[in-house]
């Protein structure tokens, strides 16, 4: 069975990938996820802010008390070397390209627009074949515009794609208020690939204390339905390619994404619950639906359920709408 | 060309010292800790000696440790050094009488500092050197930066040739901590000065299984006085091999030391003769005065021991009349000071033998100076000169104090100065979280490493850890400068701070047409009418250009948060024109890079843009023609505070000390306690505000408080009659005292704005969760207020203690007696001796070993320990670091014997006391409050009625009374006294089973001198002598003390449960025999924000890293398991609590592979100890 697909340019033996996670920082792990059949690796982020609070944070804390009192004008050695940068993740780059021969597709979170384009650069420096710009941003300032934004998410993008050769998708969240027109503006911009979504660090609340509650839950298979919707809106009207992140647990989950016109589909919680060689089971699992189909091949499928197969989408969304709503009362 | 660089005097010892070298073995003592930590760093990071390998440095547990190493790596046949001052020099002097006795080639650098006497002083003074006169030792005295580098290569070369050991010195902290310009002895240089064949037979001399020999013989009345004379050949010859060592180097290095250097007019008829840094001021006044015509010259002491008479002849004039010999160091009781002395005898000798070449036999003076870093400038070296003059010299004199007792002080005119008009001196008042200091070094660096200028840096600092002020010092010239002494007329004056215009006289450092620049929050047009009246006539008076910035608006704009130190150097530059505007900035901004670029891009965008945007922020203000100042200074303390406080203190606290004479000072050391509360020092930004509404009344923001500055209390709703219309106070809710009030007070000009209460505080409005039951809010705002409000809640009376349920909700309720300490804001130390004053500190004798714990416990000016209104408080003293359990004890054996002794003088007049009372006396429960306070009633009754008696025996037993309520004995100190230097002792006493609890205030490090490891630091920690991370686990101090079974021990940690802490604290003082308590401390030298303490305790124990635990010999005794675990097994991962610190990720960022096996290790450890733990408190049978 063919179930072979381009994204980002590159031809891969199938769609199944694992998504950003820290599972990238364990060779082992990709190691395994390579001998699954992963088509490509793609690493957790870097993110700058991180580095720069780190740097900030502990020249802060060494300097402070120091050059105060008589008896103790510092309180820790001055070595000369520091790795406070992004050196541990550059190097992870080199060693993951050294263990796989499958393409690595980092993954970088800036800040500042050199941020951006200097550790992008530094990607490219360190042998990742691909970038991946999460640009997850909570918009909280009630001052800022939509359209400043995008328009910072699209000048990033700019930024990077003259600074580096290597492709680069951009991992979008689901806030968008006119995600079509931003995503047909990334792909005008030259955008390699629009990952849909991001799934945001959704903080509980502890009603005891009255305290935020770092929780970190894995997806389910329902919150596919909504990066569904929006590949199938996608597909079909932008020429960079598309990959679904989140919400697929299965073969029949990596199916759908495709069919609503995913070129890859990237997994973490799936292979997090039951290790990496389940991309193997999902892998095999989409080969025997397509088999027992009489699919010829991946590419067959691959955006047959897009809303372009609509003569008038926004209606068939609407009438969709309506009725579910409908169903609700009776 | 040499190569030259600004340095200080430590570093330029240690960077000859390192270099031809390879076994270092040292124990840090202020001043000497930097060459120690220098080598330790420069080791780290594979620096090699001239031999192309890395020396080995290796830090013991004392001084006393690090000779015992020494002499054995002298022994072994290694080239071997230390470092060391003070009383660390003083535990050297068995080894070094050895090492002396042997004929050993060695040296070591000593930077002299004062020896504890009425007082512990960190300053520099000869005491400690003196002490080694002794000992066979080579002395070699420098006085100058360029002297410590040239002179520390030298002695080791010497004493390769001469076998004769050496001890190199200079002053504390004058040379030590000067930062200078000088040139660098090449590594070329150095080997040159090395002679390998001297090495050879150093090696040669070494204990080799090999060729084996024995020394450290025990010999008898037939041998050993010929044995000890066998050895003077060689001191006979080593003054030559010192002078050919000299003449080696000159050839060398170009410059020529003798060993007696004069220095002045070749007829000079009054000569000065004096050792270290004081002869460069000297110097600078002779060539001043011999310039104007004046005879008079000076002789710098080189090679103090072996003193060589022929050489000091010959290097003083024939004209010499009159010679005086300054000491800096005191010897009470002796005919005069040792170098004085020396003269005598040098003199007399050399006449006796004929070769004195004087016309006239000189006048010998003798005179003290500069004792613990005492200022000695050239008006006080030409009072020494005049007194020379007048017809009857003044003999056996001091200069640089005004002593009005004994009245042997030399008048000096202030006005009076030899500073050269193209000499730039600058003056920079900072605060220590400011960067002032950091900045001043960075411009010494650019100016005098380039531009052909000379630059000198010397920087005074505060006694107080949290919100410290530093002076910092700087001149810049084109020839060397010799001005060992402060500043004091400067033509740049920077105030980085505008709340010191309050606090200190700035301005008065200013010449007349000087820069003044101020850092302040006020537009140019608006700040003249904001300084104080004494600002604004000195402005005027002195015709000063006054400059403004808002440094702390650029620094918030630019990212640098607190950091003003780029920017107000930027302004130093900008201003004074030392160099052109654009090159400084290019200078500073390289400078920039250097420091921080290797950590961080993104700290060197932040300091550029903060550079970049001084200048725009930078203005001259036209200074008005008049004083428009509405206010004045105001005064330093209280109108209320004692007279003893006004009259000394205060002075001390406006830092004018100097000018106090002998007269104002205790002449024992004695000093008042409680003083603390007169020093309203208002450092903190923003202080906690209580809210009666959301307050559950837990206390824990008390029992947190590291400077006793919130504080609660219950009282009666009369109390409450012409309270300040803002004073809080709401129900006190408790089911007994019904009809009580409540209220949580802060201390608004005390407090530190550390917010460790704000964290802990677990009250929160329900409504609005940002808002707790204390949150921070601006003190300028509330100071009047509150100040108004705190001072009538310290009227309304304390609670009856005897009343009070003593958990840590109770507790909080007694009065501390420990506060407004100068520990660190957020200081995890001091909450433990707060709240040991609090339970026991009106009965308490507190021995405390030297430390951080003695430095904020009586640094002068001020003491916090406190007294109740009863007069009673904790009487507190420190003797030494490594003594303090023998201490402790000492007070133990005295307090008994004292009671032992009531007792029986109480059973001797029974019959004139009255049985009843006798009997009520002698068996008194005193197991609680209300037990302690019927005795002490008892004790007034039997005061009263021994009164009416006549006998001795009642006079006897009036003085011992007190003594019949049970004193409480503590014995204090950090882990570097318990784990390391003090450890014997504390072994000893732990094993005597007396009636003392010791308090370990643990960090995990050597604190007060700057973050060295210590046995207490836990793997993997980067620390000072650790720097490539801990390999070794913590010792476990509490197994070994719990090993003898009849000792209380607890482990604790206030910020992870503080029921176990305060209830520890309880069972240590009622246990009979000894306890100890190991308290976990967080520390600045942790690397964190300190605010976060208690949930790093709280981390710390939950990963097991610090397991909590009680054992108690009492319940073996009864056939319980005595040892309990007061904690639950780890639940947090340790990566979890130590990746919080700075200590820990530092190893992280530099080694990661080391970092990451070294955690593997320590969670391993952590699980295995807990285990055992588990298992010791699960035994049974314990009987």
């Amino acid at each position: 069975m063919d179930l072979s697909t381009n994204y980002l340019g590159f031809q891969l033996p199938h769609p199944l990938m694992p998504g950003a996670a820290p599972m990238a920082g364990n060779l082992d792990i990709v190691k395994r996820l390579e001998d699954a059949g992963a088509a490509a690796i793609v690493m957790h982020s870097l993110f700058e802010e991180q580095i720069t609070m780190e740097e900030t944070n502990m020249i802060h804390q060494m300097e402070v008390g120091s050059e105060a009192y008589a008896e103790s004008l510092s309180y820790f050695p001055k070595p000369n070397e520091y790795h406070l940068g992004p050196e541990e993740y550059l190097e992870l780059i080199g060693h993951i390209k050294k263990t796989v021969s499958i393409p690595v597709i980092a993954s970088l979170n800036g800040v500042t627009s050199s941020g951006w384009v200097n550790y992008a650069k530094k990607i490219q420096q360190a042998g990742a074949d691909a970038l991946e710009l999460n640009v997850y941003y909570l918009a909280t300032d009630p001052l800022e515009t939509c359209s400043a934004v995008e328009g910072r998410a699209i000048e990033v993008l700019q930024g990077v794609k003259h600074a580096v050769k290597l492709p680069v998708a951009i991992k979008l969240s689901p806030f968008y208020t006119a995600l079509t027109h931003f995503g047909r503006e990334l792909d005008q911009a030259g955008v390699d690939g629009i990952v849909i979504f991001n799934r945001f660090y959704q903080p509980d609340i502890d009603i005891e204390k009255l305290t935020p509650l770092p929780t970190l839950a894995l997806s389910t298979s329902a919150e596919l339905r909504l990066r569904l919707r929006w590949l199938a809106v996608l597909s079909g009207r932008i020429k960079a390619s598309l990959a679904v992140s989140g919400g697929v647990h299965t073969a029949v989950d990596a199916i759908k994404a495709v069919m609503c016109g995913a070129h890859a589909v990237q997994m973490v919680s799936a292979l997090l619950q039951n290790g990496p060689e389940y991309l193997k089971v999902v892998l095999d699992g989409m080969k025997s639906w397509l088999e027992d189909h009489e699919y010829n091949s991946l590419k067959e499928m691959q955006g047959c359920m897009n809303l372009q197969k609509s003569a008038n989408p926004a209606a068939f969304e609407r009438a969709n709408y309506m009725k579910i709503l409908q169903g609700w009362r009776s | 060309m040499a190569r030259t660089l600004t340095m200080d005097g430590n570093e330029a010892a240690a960077s000859s010292a390192y270099r031809i070298n390879e076994v270092i073995a040292i124990y840090p003592i202020t001043p000497s800790s930097p060459m120690g930590e220098f080598s330790d760093e420069w080791a780290a990071k594979g620096m090699k000696n001239i031999w192309g390998t890395v020396p080995q440095v290796s830090e013991l547990q004392s001084e006393g440790g690090a000779s015992g190493a020494v002499h054995g790596a002298l022994q072994a046949g290694a080239l071997t050094t230390t470092f060391t001052a003070s009383q660390g020099l003083l535990l050297m002097i068995p080894n070094m009488y050895k090492i002396a006795g042997e004929l050993t080639a060695f040296a070591m650098h000593v930077s002299a500092r004062t020896v504890a006497t009425h007082a512990l002083s960190i300053f520099g003074d000869h005491s400690d050197v003196m002490a080694c006169r002794q000992t066979g030792f080579a002395m070699l005295a420098s006085g100058s930066i360029q002297e410590v580098h040239d002179f520390a290569c030298i002695a080791h070369s010497v004493t390769l040739a001469s076998r004769i050991p050496f001890l190199h010195f200079f002053d504390g902290f004058r040379t030590s901590h000067e930062v200078a310009k000088i040139e660098i002895l090449s590594d070329d240089n150095l080997r040159a000065m090395m002679s390998d064949d001297q090495i050879k037979a150093h090696r040669e001399r070494a204990l080799t299984p090999d060729h084996p020999v024995l020394r450290g013989t025990a010999q008898n009345p037939d041998a050993f006085f010929q044995g000890r004379e066998a050895i003077n050949q060689f001191y006979t010859a080593c003054p030559g091999h010192v002078q050919a060592t000299f003449d080696a180097f000159a050839k060398i290095a170009g410059r020529q030391y003798k060993l007696f250097d004069y220095v002045g007019h070749p007829q000079a008829e009054r000569v000065i003769v004096v050792m270290g840094s004081g002869a460069e001021t000297v110097h600078e006044l002779v060539d001043h005065m011999v310039a104007k015509g004046e005879k008079i010259g000076m002789v710098k002491v080189r090679l103090y021991r072996p003193f060589v008479i022929k050489d000091f002849i010959a290097a003083l004039p024939k004209t010499t009349t009159a010679i005086a010999v300054l000491d800096r160091t005191k010897e009470p009781g002796a005919i005069g000071e040792p170098l004085y002395l020396d003269i005598i005898a040098a003199l007399r000798e050399a006449k006796d033998q004929g070769i004195s070449t004087f016309t006239k036999d000189p006048i010998v003076v003798g005179g003290r100076f500069g004792l613990s870093s005492k200022e000695f400038t050239s008006a006080m070296a030409k009072a020494v000169y005049d007194n020379l003059s007048s017809s009857q010299p003044r003999n056996h004199f001091t200069v640089g104090i005004i002593d009005d007792v004994t009245h042997l002080s030399l008048p000096w005119d202030p006005e009076f100065h030899t500073e050269p008009s193209d000499v730039i001196r600058g003056v920079f008042f900072g605060l220590g979280a400011d960067g002032t200091v950091g900045a001043n070094k960075n411009s010494i660096k650019i100016i005098g490493e380039e531009t052909p200028n000379y630059a000198q840096g010397y920087f005074v600092y505060d006694s107080k850890k949290a919100g410290t002020i530093t002076i910092s010092h700087l001149r810049f010239g084109p020839r060397p400068i010799r001005s060992t002494y402060l500043v004091t007329k400067a033509n740049f004056v920077a105030c980085h701070q505008y709340v010191f215009l309050d606090k200190y006289d700035v301005l008065s450092y200013a010449v007349p047409g000087g820069v003044f620049l101020l850092n302040a929050q006020f537009e140019p047009d608006k700040i003249w009418d904001e300084l104080p009246r004494e600002v604004q006539q000195q402005i005027l008076d002195k015709k000063l250009q006054f400059y403004v910035i808002d440094a702390y608006d650029v620094a918030k704009r630019t990212g640098m948060g607190g950091r003003i130190n780029t920017i107000m150097q930027t302004c130093f530059f900008a201003i004074s024109g030392v160099l052109p505007r654009e090159e400084a900035i290019e200078k500073i901004k390289e400078t920039i890079r250097k420091t921080y670029g290797k950590k961080g891009d993104a700290v060197v965008q932040k300091n550029y843009q903060a550079v970049d945007a001084t200048l725009a922020s930078l203005y001259r203000v036209k200074v008005p023609e008049k004083i428009t100042a509405k206010r004045s200074m105001p005064p330093i303390v209280s109108d209320k505070a004692p007279e003893f406080v006004k009259n000394v203190t205060a002075v001390m606290q406006a830092n004018k000390g100097d000018t106090l004479p002998v007269s104002a000072f205790p002449i024992d050391g004695t000093w008042p306690t409680g003083t603390t509360k007169w020093e309203k020092r208002n450092i903190a930004l923003e202080i906690p505000v209580w809210d009666p509404a959301i307050c559950l009344q837990c206390n824990k923001c008390a029992l947190v408080c590291p400077h006793a500055t919130i504080r609660p209390k219950i009282y009666e709703a009369a109390q409450l009659n012409g309270a300040p219309a803002t004073f809080k106070s709401t129900d006190f809710k408790s089911a007994e005292l019904k009809g009580y009030k409540f209220t949580v007070q802060v201390a608004p000009e005390d407090c530190t704005g550390c917010t460790l209460c704000v964290v802990v505080c677990p009250g929160k409005d329900k409504k609005n969760p940002a808002h707790k039951a204390i949150n921070m809010a601006p003190q300028t705002l509330l100071r009047e207020t509150e100040r108004a409000n705190y001072d009538f809640f310290l009227n309304i009376p304390e609670f009856d203690r005897t009343k009070l349920k003593l958990d840590v909700k109770g507790a909080m309720f007694l009065q501390p007696l420990f506060e407004y300490s100068g520990a660190c804001a957020g200081c995890g130390e001091t909450p433990y001796v707060k709240l040991l004053t609090q339970l026991f500190g009106d009965r308490s004798l507190i021995a405390n070993a030297t430390g951080c714990s003695s430095i904020y416990g009586g640094n002068l000016p001020n003491t916090p320990y406190a007294q109740n209104r009863d007069g009673r408080g904790p009487a507190w003293s420190n003797s030494l670091f490594e003594d303090n359990a023998e201490f402790g004890f000492g007070f133990r054996l005295a307090v008994d014997k004292h009671a032992e002794q009531a007792c029986e003088l109480l059973a001797m007049l029974s019959s004139s006391i009255g049985g009843e009372l006798v009997e009520a006396l002698l068996k008194a429960d005193q197991t609680e409050e209300a037990g302690i306070n019927a005795q002490r009633e008892r004790v007034a009754l039997l005061k009263k009625k021994l009164a009416s008696l006549k006998t001795p025996e009642a006079r006897r037993l009036e003085i011992l009374a007190d003594y019949l309520v049970k004193k409480s004995i503590w014995i204090v100190g950090g882990d570097g006294w318990a784990y390391d230097i003090g450890y014997g002792g504390l072994d000893h006493v732990l094993a005597m089973g007396r009636n003392v609890n010791v308090l370990v205030l643990d960090t995990e490090v050597y604190s007060n001198t700057g973050g060295q490891q210590s046995k207490a630091t836990p793997i993997g920690a980067v620390a000072k002598f650790a720097m490539g991370g801990k390999a070794i686990p913590k010792k476990d101090l509490g197994m070994l003390a719990m090993a003898y079974r009849s000792v209380y021990v607890a482990r604790v940690a206030f910020g992870a449960k503080d029921a176990q802490t305060v209830k520890a604290f309880q069972e240590a003082d009622s246990y009979p025999g000894t306890s100890i308590i190991i308290a976990y401390s967080h520390c600045i030298a942790h690397g964190y924000d300190l605010a976060q303490g208690c949930e790093q305790q709280r981390l710390a124990v939950e990963s097991g890293s610090w397991p909590l635990f009680r054992y108690d010999p009492r319940l073996a005794a009864v056939g319980e398991n005595p040892l309990k675990l007061d904690c639950g097994a780890p639940k947090v991962e340790l990566e979890k609590y130590i990746y919080n610190e700075t200590r820990f990720r530092m190893l992280q960022t530099m080694d990661p592979e080391r970092a990451k096996m070294l955690l593997k290790t320590a969670q391993e450890e952590t699980t295995k100890r807990f285990q055992y733990y588990e298992q010791l408190a699960s035994l049974k049978n314990q009987t």
